[in-house]
């Protein structure tokens, strides 16, 4: 008789314990809110965190993400389509920033479900790309009015580089740039519907390949036939090639108008092709060192 | 018979329920290791909990529940699914074909699956639009799954001939359509962008990452059928291992017996491929490890397989998602890595008989 009263005596201290020991959980939770933890996934999108100062709440960032330098040492979740849902979540974020290339589906599920906010930011390659960017970074870091801000800023920039473009090029004939890329393997050369293809006509040049969309590898006929007047590839692909020498030395670009004068320009891979908050200031770059060139 | 199987092969084997159990134990070694250990910090005391509020029914989940029963739990049931389907169909198709180098792959499953992949993963936004709307992210899933079968369908039916399915024909056209499929990948490969390719190369190297629950009820359903399927076949299956026409003359339907093996295995590992991608070696490794230690009998070295296989699939995954957590790598990597080490070992054992 005394052992059973014992036991349920036992069992409701247990239970007490247990309603008690969920109590503080349930007050940190109303009580004032730590600013968001955010995992930003493509280098762009990383960028705009730290332009934000948002650089304390993120906890985690991809591969991609390479600049600012204090990025790199941000624990890396890996490649942006090889997601790992269990390892997004043990960084306890509240949100997730990334493009719609991220994946795969499953693990954006996941995240989802486990009430993680995800912002996913399409790459059309326009302006609008990196306004979007600023927007869901500030809304997910809880920091609108930094984001307002950033975007008035940036805004005037880019209006400024578009009018000093535009005064640059009138009634002038536009360079064909052809652009290469090559970090690995078989060099890639860009056409429609890429970063690049853009970039080039941001800065007042016009690519020098048209009818096709995104990347095909360089053939010697077709860059001939192409006759750019100044060939542009990221820093990364003259490190892949080990240095400019070796570079001009690809036979695909002997036969171009671009190889008799040697008029090449590189620039860092992100800050070109990124669509981040240095947009303005990469065509701006680029518009000078291609009038430079051509 | 068996007595006559059992005489073939090695001298010193365990009894068949050491060997049962020690592939249980094996399997169930991995799997606590795998449920125990992940790039989200959870506790034994925290695990405790969550199978505890699992069992209770839980109004209010806490993370760790969360993770636990929708992220990490799935993937661990995903993995025995898949280890244990590609296992045992290992061990039917050496069983089949009578040859050590035999794996599913050899009947066109994983290139068919491979290439219906690519071809979904390349193409797929214009070939049929309307597909991932209806279907949603079961479009790559049932598209490999198809191609898959087909490819399998095929090679069965070109090696027909007048005297039933003969083997060396099988093999031979297996090899060519593999061939073929490879060629497809390589072109699709030069019409992808630079996202499809990595996606079409992640999908090559097999992942559990995309495990959720209604993917491992239907893989779990699919490989459990198979393997039940598969035990009626050991019987059989040691009759052929003295050739087809003893088989024959002891009273096996050899001509029902392969076609009930190629079924099983196409569902099985078509099954398996469509959901994680390729994951080689271990339909390879896993038969061969148990006949070493307990002699070609199939109606131990089926069950076995799978149990290998499984516990296989689970201990390379838990490396594969916590070595660089947060990040991972690709499953076919790690098995890979582990597979062919043994598989080089294997080949040095059989030096003799090869």
């Amino acid at each position: 008789m005394s052992m059973h009263l014992r036991r349920r005596d036992t069992l409701r201290g247990l239970a007490a314990a247990a309603g008690l020991a969920a109590l503080p959980a349930a007050f940190a939770q109303q009580g004032s809110k730590p600013p968001p933890r955010l995992i930003t996934i493509s280098g762009a999108i990383t960028e705009v965190a730290y332009a934000l100062g948002a650089q304390d709440q993120v906890v985690a960032t991809d591969t991609t993400s390479l600049y600012p330098a204090a990025a790199l040492k941000t624990p890396k979740v890996g490649y942006m389509r090889q997601l790992s849902a269990e390892g997004l979540l043990s960084m306890k974020p509240d949100a997730v920033i990334a493009t719609t290339e991220s994946g795969p589906p499953v693990v954006l599920d996941q995240l989802r479900s486990a009430g993680v906010k995800l912002e996913l930011i399409e790459a059309d390659h326009t302006w609008g790309e990196v306004q979007r960017k600023v927007q869901a970074v500030g809304r997910a870091a809880a920091r609108e009015a930094q984001a307002q801000q950033l975007q008035r800023q940036l805004d005037a920039q880019w209006a400024d580089v578009q009018m000093r473009v535009a005064d640059d090029m009138a009634g002038r004939r536009r360079p064909r740039v052809l652009f290469v890329l090559s970090h690995s393997a078989s060099p890639q050369v860009s056409g429609e519907k890429t970063a690049a293809h853009a970039v080039i006509g941001f800065a007042g040049g016009v690519n020098c390949l048209s009818g096709f969309q995104g990347y095909r590898p360089m053939t010697a006929e077709a860059m001939a036939s192409a006759a750019p007047d100044v060939i542009l590839t990221s820093n990364q692909s003259i490190e892949a090639h080990g240095g400019v020498e070796r570079f001009w030395q690809r036979p695909e670009l002997a036969l171009t108008p671009a190889f008799a004068k040697r008029s090449l320009v590189t620039q860092d891979a992100l800050l070109l092709l990124g669509f981040g908050p240095r947009l303005p200031q990469a065509v701006d770059e680029l518009h000078r060192r291609l009038l430079a060139a051509a | 018979m068996s007595a006559t199987a059992a005489s073939i092969g090695m001298t010193r084997r365990l009894a068949p329920r050491t060997v049962l159990g020690a592939g249980a134990t094996l399997l169930l070694l991995a799997f606590v290791l795998g449920a125990s250990s992940g790039a989200y910090a959870i506790s034994t005391a925290q695990l405790w909990g969550v199978l505890r509020d699992a069992w209770q029914g839980v109004v209010e989940p806490s993370p760790e529940h969360l993770v636990f029963m929708n992220i990490r739990l799935p993937r661990l049931m995903l993995g025995i699914a898949a280890g244990c389907g590609l296992g045992m169909a290992g061990a039917v198709m050496q069983g089949l074909f009578r040859n050590p180098l035999a794996d599913p792959g050899l009947i066109g499953i994983s290139s068919g699956a491979a290439l219906a992949a690519g071809v979904t993963i390349v193409l797929g936004a214009w070939l049929w639009p309307v597909l991932p709307r209806t279907l949603g992210s079961w479009t790559l899933v049932s598209m490999a799954f198809g191609g898959g079968f087909l490819v399998t369908l095929l090679i069965y039916v070109l090696s027909r001939s007048e005297s039933g399915t003969r083997m060396a024909l099988m093999l031979l056209a297996g090899i060519a359509i593999n061939a073929l499929a490879g060629a497809g990948l390589g072109l699709l490969s030069v019409m992808a962008t630079d996202e499809q390719l990595r996606s079409l190369q992640f999908w090559l190297l097999g992942s559990l990452g995309g495990a959720r629950w209604s993917a491992v009820a239907l893989v779990g359903v699919v490989v459990l059928l198979a393997c039940a399927a598969s035990l009626t076949l050991a019987a059989p299956l040691n009759a052929i291992a003295l050739g087809e026409s003893q088989a024959a003359l002891l009273g096996v339907d050899v001509e029902r017996t392969k076609r009930r093996a190629i079924v099983v295995t196409a569902f099985a590992v078509g099954a398996v491929t469509a959901t994680t991608g390729i994951i080689g070696f271990i339909g390879l490794i896993a038969p061969h490890w148990v006949r070493m230690i307990a002699g070609p009998d199939h109606r131990i070295v089926l069950p076995a397989s799978g149990l290998l296989g499984a516990a296989l699939v689970l201990a390379a995954d838990t490396v594969a998602r916590t070595i660089l957590a947060p990040a991972e790598l690709p499953l076919g990597v790690l098995t890979a890595f582990i597979g062919v080490p043994m598989f080089l070992l294997m080949l040095r054992h059989y030096r003799h008989r090869i």
